[in-house]
């Protein structure tokens, strides 16, 4: 296989002139596959980013849990003091921290905006907590909870990483099932584009064979012309498309989504395979399209 | 070399050649005639194997042309020098590279080949025009050019059909010259001409059979040849 493809890269000059040059469907191929490397870098870029993502959330969200204390005013001292006391002895608390009313506020200023009168309002005490190792016993923990502080409702946060979670790995399902498409229509069109240019020198073929070209010769000079179109044209738009993302906007928090869509560390290696798969993709296309023409003008 | 035996060959269901039998042993010379429409081109066409028979035998170089398959068909294409009626070139590439194109498709050395070819262009008066591209020559050069494509490989079955039919006499006689020198060098041949001049030349200077294909059917022509 790694022969045929040597083959295919050193080959023989003087047996391409065998074929005329087309130069329409030789530009619309090149054209084609650089169009679909560039796709797939993109798409490329927005699975690991997801990938990426989902990890983050599923991290930052696996490790912490909200204790909610919502009680009569007169009460939301004493369950809130009773709450703590329960998660300093609870094995898995790593801490746990009473939110002062000004991260409060803060946390509710996206919605209300600046200046709500906090002590107006019946706003819920929120306790973070933040777990070690695999985490309290959370079903032991809320019984606990209810024992001590009725009022108190443990959010572990499962509710909002599952979502999260398959929101992402959706996304990344998506990413992979675009490049298995974009692949797809680059072999399908690779294999258009061979199958006209054979039609079109129908002539040359039948003259070949007549002075004893076998069919391997005439499938040589076709494959290693479409090959080579595909991995030229996939090499320029996978370059094009690494300084695309290269050249994003840095990050920034507000559009961290965005602005983290490119590659990070050996990431940036994975494009180059593109081109490699296109050539491949372009070599059996033409391949099989130049035999079956062949055996159909037997 | 070559053997048919009660072979035909039908066409959208009309016989086109019917029960031909007849061997074309190593080393010998043979003229195909008959009238125009009577199946010579055909028959050459059975020969290097562009048509199979549709019943009846024929074997080439020992091997039944309907138990090979194209590698098969191409190896024996390799050993036949044809000269066809329409010459068939491939119109992008210079006349030189045209007639190195035999050596070049079954991957044989072709720089070894290039004193032969220019051999070949100046003997058929084509010197000037190795450069050049096909559809500018004109229809006695091309087939002159065919004749040298044909050779070039040194094939121990030649078949021409109708090799001289664009040529002035004098090129006839020197195309009829090399195939006659061919022969000596123990080439077979195969023409297919209505020249009867050129037969009976060449009746003068070599052992030639002469075919005629009449009502369908192969049959030797006489002695009024």
């Amino acid at each position: 296989m790694i022969g045929r493809f040597g083959a295919i890269l050193t080959g023989d000059r003087q047996a391409d002139r065998v074929v005329p040059p087309t130069g329409y469907t030789a530009n619309l191929t090149a054209f084609t596959a650089a169009a679909m490397a560039f796709l797939s870098v993109f798409a490329l870029a927005l699975s690991l980013a997801t990938d990426r993502l989902a990890d983050r959330w599923s991290q930052e969200l696996a490790q912490t849990s909200t204790v909610r204390i919502s009680a009569p005013e007169g009460q939301l001292s004493r369950q809130a003091e009773a709450v703590m006391r329960i998660l300093e002895t609870t094995p898995g608390v790593k801490s746990a921290r009473m939110m002062t009313n000004d991260e409060q506020l803060k946390l509710l200023e996206p919605w209300f905006g600046p200046g709500l009168p906090l002590d107006t309002l019946p706003i819920p005490r929120l306790i973070e907590v933040v777990e070690s190792g695999n985490g309290p016993d959370m079903a032991g923990l809320r019984l606990r909870l209810e024992a001590e502080a009725p009022g108190a409702i443990l959010d572990d946060h499962s509710r909002w990483r599952k979502p999260l979670i398959s929101a992402a790995s959706r996304l990344r399902s998506l990413g992979i099932f675009s490049i298995a498409l974009i692949l797809g229509s680059t072999a399908a069109m690779i294999t258009l584009a061979a199958q006209s240019a054979l039609a079109a020198n129908a002539q040359v073929i039948t003259v070949v064979r007549l002075i004893g070209a076998k069919d391997a010769y005439i499938v040589r000079a076709f494959v290693r012309r479409f090959t080579l179109r595909a991995l030229f044209g996939a090499l320029f738009g996978t370059v094009l498309a690494m300084l695309a993302i290269y050249f994003l906007p840095s990050a920034a928090q507000e559009g961290a989504f965005l602005t983290g869509l490119g590659f990070q560390g050996w990431h940036w290696a994975l494009p180059v395979v593109v081109p490699v798969i296109a050539a491949v993709l372009a070599f059996w296309a033409t391949r099989i399209a130049a035999v079956r023409v062949l055996r159909r003008m037997a | 070399m070559l053997e048919l035996k009660k072979a035909a060959f039908d066409y959208a269901g009309r016989e086109i050649l019917s029960d031909m039998s007849v061997t074309l042993a190593p080393g010998t010379f043979h003229f195909l005639t008959g009238p125009s429409g009577s199946g010579k081109t055909t028959f050459l066409k059975l020969c290097y194997q562009d048509l199979i028979p549709s019943s009846g035998t024929l074997h080439i170089f020992g091997k039944d042309v309907r138990a090979m398959d194209r590698d098969d068909v191409a190896a024996v294409r390799q050993r036949i020098g044809v000269v066809h009626q329409d010459c068939q070139f491939l119109d992008h590439l210079t006349m030189a590279e045209n007639i190195l194109l035999p050596l070049q498709v079954t991957g044989h050395e072709v720089a070894s080949k290039l004193r032969d070819m220019e051999e070949l262009m100046v003997w058929t008066g084509l010197a000037e025009q190795m450069d050049l591209l096909p559809p500018v020559l004109s229809g006695g050069e091309r087939q002159r050019a065919a004749l040298a494509r044909a050779v070039i490989m040194s094939p121990d079955l030649i078949i021409a059909d109708e090799p001289t039919g664009n040529l002035d006499w004098d090129m006839a006689q020197r195309v009829l010259t090399l195939l006659i020198e061919l022969n000596k060098m123990g080439k077979t041949i195969l023409i297919a001409t209505h020249d009867m001049n050129l037969i009976r030349m060449a009746k003068n200077q070599v052992a030639a059979r002469v075919l005629r294909i009449r009502q369908r059917q192969l049959e030797l022509a006489g002695a009024e040849l």
